[in-house]
């Protein structure tokens, strides 16, 4: 239990756009964030991250409440991927990279050579250490979205916010971001949209109307029941011959 | 060859702060030139010999008027130019940055159109009764521009984001046409052709008024911003993604965006209440810059204060010479030099953003 919300909520001139969110994340888990379009996931981790905040209930990092905690501290434990975050910036691969060390970094520890480390090991996990002196404009979406990711990396955080971070990638990329994340030794929350991805999280936490309604194993949380009220579609189980894993086959609700 | 300098800075931080030793020796070239050029060509050496006798009672044997135009009007004239072209590029690195917007410039937040309401305050509708100099109504008026921009902006504004960013341009745009039709209005009030004249050169910006006293109000405002920047050359590349990006990298946005745009408000409001609204500066410089040595703050912003220190002080000599007998209005110089080269910049799709 290291990141949690107690009656987490955030409205926006009175609109409430999250609220009562009661959610622990576990130590080292992979939880996946589903919801429908709009359902208040990327809101949601934003108060996680803690540049939002909250404006009723609290959010909790190690048991102490983000906000009056200085955004510094917070970074060095929280990274957040957004959701789409671009810069028209002259800036290379690497530079994008080194922000990630911007918390750990101060006037008197400037740059050295361990967070040149970092970044070069941080570019290796999402398998981009060639592009380190491309042009951010040069790159596709897919390679910007993984770039982001190393910064996230660079960031060396305990907690690792990602908002649908298999947006842009190519399906090779989709599931080794996947498994990347997975491997980490980092606890990570992951909004997802592809529910056969989200099959392979720890635990699942669904959204629906800036409510969290049920968190649980995939197994329990992705019945057919809740897909069609939550997600109105039809869902089936089916089984891979081969190896005898499951594929939750989709279909629009009648 | 614009990609062989891009590629040698590309890891600026690999080289450390040696580079810095430039600024020093470039600077007194600078200063020297601009103390030397000028209708009466002064040398060198007399320049040498006055800074003895004037620094250290050398007693070296130096003309009276050589030594009086060098020490009185020419050296404090480079250092205000100096003082002034680097306050004015970093403000504009600083407001470019955060706000997330190429065109953002140093007056973006109303204040020249404040400061030009206070100078005809003061000098046309007679406001302090005379016991105010033009300066200080300047320098007020554009303090209150300012503050009346970030109440606007605050009161409408919503988080930190980029729509944050939106609603400070906006309400430096309505700001700024608010003090422009006051000073319009008392101009077109009370003003005879000769006071609108004189308004009128003094909006372009004129370092013809500068003295010593100046200096000692332009130096420490101009290093208090150099000294700002270069204590939040990270904060400025975290913002590199957006506000909410720079947060989740650990900047206190909220405090880095009130301080820096503070100190940024503060010694544009100095620079413009003692030499007018110089333009093009503060828009050009830190885009040339981003050019020549790339966008991370650790190197641009000494380039964008050396970089503003020079053209001004280059712009002041050439307003001085390039019609004989006459002292042009150092923004029309700086406007002629700024919009080609900036156009320039712009077509060869080199632009930073
Ligand atoms: N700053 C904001 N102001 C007003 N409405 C917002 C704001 N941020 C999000 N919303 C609204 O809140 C809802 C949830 O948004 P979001 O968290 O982005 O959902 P998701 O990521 O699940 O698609 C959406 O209807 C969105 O329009
Ligand atoms: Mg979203």
């Amino acid at each position: 239990m290291i990141l949690r919300t107690e009656k987490a909520g955030w409205a926006t001139r009175s609109v409430p756009i999250v609220q009562d969110v009661d959610l622990e994340v576990r130590d080292g888990e992979m939880l996946g964030l589903i919801g429908p379009n709009g359902s208040g996931k990327s809101t949601l981790l934003r108060l996680l991250s803690g540049i939002r905040r909250p404006t009723s209930g609290q959010v909790l990092l190690n048991g102490e409440p983000l906000t009056g905690m200085p955004q510094r501290r917070i970074a060095q434990h929280i990274a957040l991927v957004e959701q789409q975050s671009d810069t028209g910036d002259r800036i290379t691969v690497r530079d994008a990279v080194e922000l990630g060390r911007t918390p750990w970094l101060s006037a008197l520890h400037p740059h050295s050579a361990r967070d040149d480390t970092l970044v070069d090991k941080a570019l290796a996990d999402v398998d981009m250490q060639g592009f380190a002196d491309r042009y951010w404009h040069t790159l596709s979406g897919g390679e910007r979205q993984r770039v982001h990711i190393a910064r996230a990396l660079a960031q060396q955080p305990q907690v690792l916010l990602l908002d649908e971070p298999t947006n842009h990638l190519d399906i090779h990329h989709q599931l080794s971001i996947l498994a990347l994340v997975a491997s980490l030794p980092v606890t990570s929350v992951v909004a997802l949209h592809d529910l056969n991805q989200a099959l392979e999280c720890d635990r699942l936490a669904v959204m629906e109307s800036g409510r969290l309604t049920c968190i649980g194993t995939p197994d329990a949380v992705l019945t057919p029941d809740r897909l069609r009220e939550s997600f109105a579609v039809q869902g089936r189980f089916l089984t891979d011959p081969s190896d005898g894993s499951r594929i939750l086959r989709l279909q629009r609700a009648l | 060859m614009t990609d062989t300098v891009l590629n040698s800075t590309r890891h600026p931080r690999r080289r450390g702060w040696t580079w810095l030793w430039v600024v020093p020796p470039v600077l007194l070239v600078a200063l020297f030139a601009g103390a030397s050029i000028g209708e009466t060509h002064i040398p060198f050496s007399v320049i040498f010999q006055t800074l003895g006798n004037k620094l250290f009672d050398a007693g070296f044997p130096v003309d009276r008027i050589d030594m009086g135009i060098v020490w009185n009007y020419r050296i404090s004239r480079a250092i205000v130019a100096a003082c002034c072209g680097a306050a004015l590029a970093l403000s504009g690195v600083v407001l470019q940055a955060l706000l997330r917007n190429a065109l953002a410039d140093p007056y973006l937040l109303g204040i020249s159109a404040g400061a030009s309401t206070g100078a005809v305050a003061v000098t046309v509708a007679g406001l302090g009764a005379g016991a105010v100099s033009l300066s200080t109504g300047a320098f007020c008026g554009a303090t209150l521009a300012f503050v009346l921009v970030a109440a606007l902006a605050r009161a409408a504004g919503g988080g930190a984001g980029l729509h944050a960013a939106g609603v400070i341009i906006l309400a430096g745009i309505a700001g700024s046409q608010l003090f422009n039709a006051l000073t319009a209005f008392v101009l077109a009030k009370s003003a005879n052709a000769e006071q609108a004249r004189g308004i009128m050169f003094w909006l372009l910006g004129s370092l013809s008024g500068v003295r010593w006293e100046d200096v000692w109000l332009a130096v420490p405002a101009a290093l208090l911003s150099i000294a700002v920047c270069l204590w939040h050359i990270r904060a400025l590349d975290a913002f590199t993604f957006g506000a909410d990006s720079a947060a989740s990298l650990g900047i206190s946005v909220r405090k880095v965006q009130i301080l820096l745009i503070g100190i940024a408000a503060l010694a544009t409001a100095v620079m413009v209440s003692m030499v007018g609204s110089i333009g093009f500066v503060g828009l050009v410089i830190p885009h040339a810059m981003r050019f020549i040595v790339g966008t991370r703050h650790r190197v641009l912003v000494p380039a964008s204060a050396l970089a503003g220190a020079i053209f001004l002080i280059a712009s002041d000599i050439i307003s001085r010479v390039i019609i004989p007998g006459q002292v042009l209005p150092i923004g029309v110089i700086t406007a002629l030099v700024g919009a080609p080269a900036f156009a320039l910049i712009l077509l060869r799709g080199k632009v930073s953003r």
